[in-house]
């Protein structure tokens, strides 16, 4: 199954909207943090963990998804949550900190929650999934549509939580999907010494669901069998494992030396960069001409400064606002 | 009294719950052993035959899993109520509870609600040594982001199930085993009172009188309170007038009430079975020094538990615990009345 035009067009420009966010993230990260870096400093404080060079999997999931469909996602979650259709100015905004972000500041970067597009965060490893599953039985329960996905990185698949919700999701053919983003480290920790098995997605045998390998953080092919596992879920067959192969193009979190990859790794990553090989491919294969791929990164381009701008100019909260919102 | 409807708080649990269920479609109940079995404690009998499997859900023995499961449910416009059969179990299952259902509100700037009820049941006594006996009210008082409540009698019980079921908030049910009127439990007679047949809810975060006096305040939760019912009465007899304070609800806590009645009495002993430091009983005992030191008349006591964890043997675990003879010495102690030969 290829993607239409226009589903092509959207992923494109999703995904180049998704790195020149974070490229312009990456550069205000750094603003006050030099010459000395103490991440309490900038305007923008705290762990930043970028997901540059995981966009596909994003986009090929999310092309599929609707609204009112349910995400999850992690202590990385721009990437997805552009997909998803969070709002791109409150999440610019509360990755600031500033008032005007989707939480008031309260949430920041690892826990962006977007009702409207039903996107919720965990900062911690694999703890997306249960609600993931839990929102996937309100959906069976109450007979509404609705799939809900969970992503998580591949040391996730280590997590007690893991094996609980794919259990869960499975005994009681859940309409879910879990996507494994596997971009090979734990934050210093390599899969092969953190993980017994090579694949994760054989890991589905155990629950006696789907497992798929979709190796190249190819997004045609995460496209392809992300569509399969949503439409079953859809047809109420059950939850489906899938596990992409994918890259960090940057540090587990800004600042981190990356000591621990191999000599030359991040050059041969960089020569695989998804995005000018997604551009290459649509030009070749003669959908697109340069101007209209030209014309997606503009609109692209147009919105990541449209809402920096915004989170900039936003006021801070008021002080004593750190004191409401513990209950509803 | 004419028209008596005596209920174990296991009955009023499951009555308030289905009368809800009725009412409310969100509403659904899942848990360990909850359906076929209808609760380890009794707590949500007669629920399977009346509502069916959808909304009522043996669930593998997996909490993260599960109430992983009612964050992401409750999130979606549902109102799941889940059990934690032990309370000491929350070691498999904490971060669903405290980094998500407790946190998610707050971190989405009210973008979303978690409205729920984790039931779980607390309290030991019956030699089932320290993984199945704790109380660990502080533990989750101690974190916000959650309501926490624990009846000590039927009607309470009824009520506070129903405004759990109503509040938009993550909620802590505990229900002390003790007080369940479990027979193999053993059985506490003031637990079980008249319940009314028609739905009511009691506030959250409203404590009650429930004997009142004027020589000493005893503030209490769940089986707490019964302890201290008995100590007044005893107390009554030697001349000294004990007035209870049923806090019901730890979080939001009543602290006018406690406050009020310590203005009275002058006097204050805490009782408290959770473990005796960084708890509850301090958390009591601030409340009134850090308004009320010109009213005490003594230095504030709390009969908790030892920080030791709970033993098995009957002699070993019964030393531990708070009972009403600790509270009458306590209180004959701090009320300055002669130790009796």
């Amino acid at each position: 199954m290829q993607p239409a035009k226009d589903t092509l067009a959207w992923m494109y420009e999703k995904m180049v909207t998704s790195r020149r966010f974070e490229n312009a993230i990456e550069k205000i990260y750094m603003e006050g943090k030099s010459p000395v870096f103490n991440m309490a400093d900038g305007p923008i404080p705290g762990e930043m963990h970028l997901s540059d060079g995981q966009e596909p999997v994003a986009v090929g999931v999310c092309a599929h998804l609707n609204p009112e469909d349910v995400v999850t996602a992690t202590h990385r979650p721009h990437h997805q949550a552009i997909a998803k259709g969070v709002d791109l100015k409150k999440m610019a905004a509360e990755i600031f900190g500033k008032a005007t972000g989707l939480s008031g500041g309260r949430g920041g970067h690892m826990h962006i929650f977007d009702a409207d597009v039903n996107f919720a965060c965990s900062g911690i490893i694999a703890q997306g999934m249960g609600p993931a599953a839990g929102a996937a039985l309100s959906r069976q329960i109450q007979g509404k549509p609705g799939v809900a996905v969970s992503f998580i990185g591949e040391g996730a698949a280590n997590q007690g939580a893991f094996h609980e919700a794919m259990n869960l999701a499975a005994v009681w053919k859940l309409p879910m999907v879990v996507v494994v983003e596997d971009n090979a480290w734990g934050i210093s920790v390599s899969k092969e010494a953190s993980t017994a098995i090579q694949r994760n997605s054989d890991r589905a045998a155990a629950y006696g669901i789907p497992g798929h390998y979709i190796p190249g953080n190819d997004p045609m092919k995460i496209y392809e069998v992300a569509g399969e596992a949503i439409a079953r879920a859809r047809r109420g067959e059950g939850p489906t494992l899938i596990e992409v192969e994918t890259y960090r193009l940057a540090g587990h979190f800004m600042g981190d030396a990356e000591g621990y990859r191999p000599d030359g790794e991040k050059d041969g990553l960089f020569e695989k960069d998804p995005i000018p090989a997604m551009r290459a491919k649509l030009l070749a294969d003669g959908n697109f001409t340069e101007a209209e791929l030209d014309a997606l990164e503009d609109k692209a381009q147009a919105a990541v400064d449209e809402a920096i701008g915004f989170a900039r100019e936003s006021a801070d909260p008021k002080p004593e606002d750190a004191l409401t919102a513990v209950f509803a | 009294m004419e028209n008596e409807r005596k209920l174990t708080i296991a009955r009023a649990m499951a009555e308030a719950t289905a009368q809800e269920m009725r009412d409310d479609p969100s509403v659904f109940v899942m848990g360990e052993d909850i359906a076929e079995l209808g609760g380890v404690f009794g707590n949500t009998r007669g629920l399977l035959e009346e509502f069916g499997k959808e909304r009522v859900r043996d669930t593998p023995i997996s909490e993260t899993g599960f109430i992983g499961a009612a964050v992401g449910a409750a999130q979606d416009g549902m109102k799941p109520v889940v059990e934690l059969m032990f309370v000491d179990f929350f070691g498999v299952c904490f971060d669903a509870i405290y980094n998500l259902m407790a946190k998610n509100t707050y971190f989405s700037g009210g973008n979303f609600n978690v409205p729920m009820v984790l039931m779980t049941s607390t309290g030991g006594g019956y030699s089932d040594a320290g993984q199945h006996s704790q109380c660990l009210y502080g533990s989750f008082a101690h974190l916000p982001g959650m309501k926490v409540v624990s009846p000590s009698n039927a009607y309470d019980a009824k009520g506070l199930m129903t405004a759990a079921l109503r509040d938009p908030n993550p909620v802590i049910y505990m229900y002390h085993k003790g007080l369940q009127g479990m027979g193999w439990l053993g059985t506490e007679a003031g637990a079980i009172v008249h319940v009314p047949e028609e739905s009511y809810e009691v506030e959250i975060g409203k404590a009650a009188i429930a004997r009142e006096g004027h020589d000493v305040t005893i503030v209490s939760i769940a089986q707490g309170v019964h302890h201290g019912l008995k100590a007044a009465e005893r107390l009554a007899d030697q001349g000294i007038r004990a007035e209870v304070v049923d806090l019901r609800s730890l979080v939001p806590l009543d602290r006018d009430t406690i406050r009020a009645s310590v203005a009275k009495t002058g006097r204050l002993i805490v009782v408290d079975e959770d473990y005796h430091s960084y708890g509850v009983s301090g958390e009591i005992i601030a409340t009134v020094t850090e308004s009320n030191m010109a009213d005490l008349k003594a230095p504030p006591k709390r009969i908790a538990y030892p920080d030791v964890p709970i033993p098995f043997a009957r002699v070993l675990e019964q030393h531990c615990l708070p009972n009403a003879d600790k509270i009458v010495a306590a209180a004959r102690e701090i009320c300055g009345a002669p130790v009796p030969a």
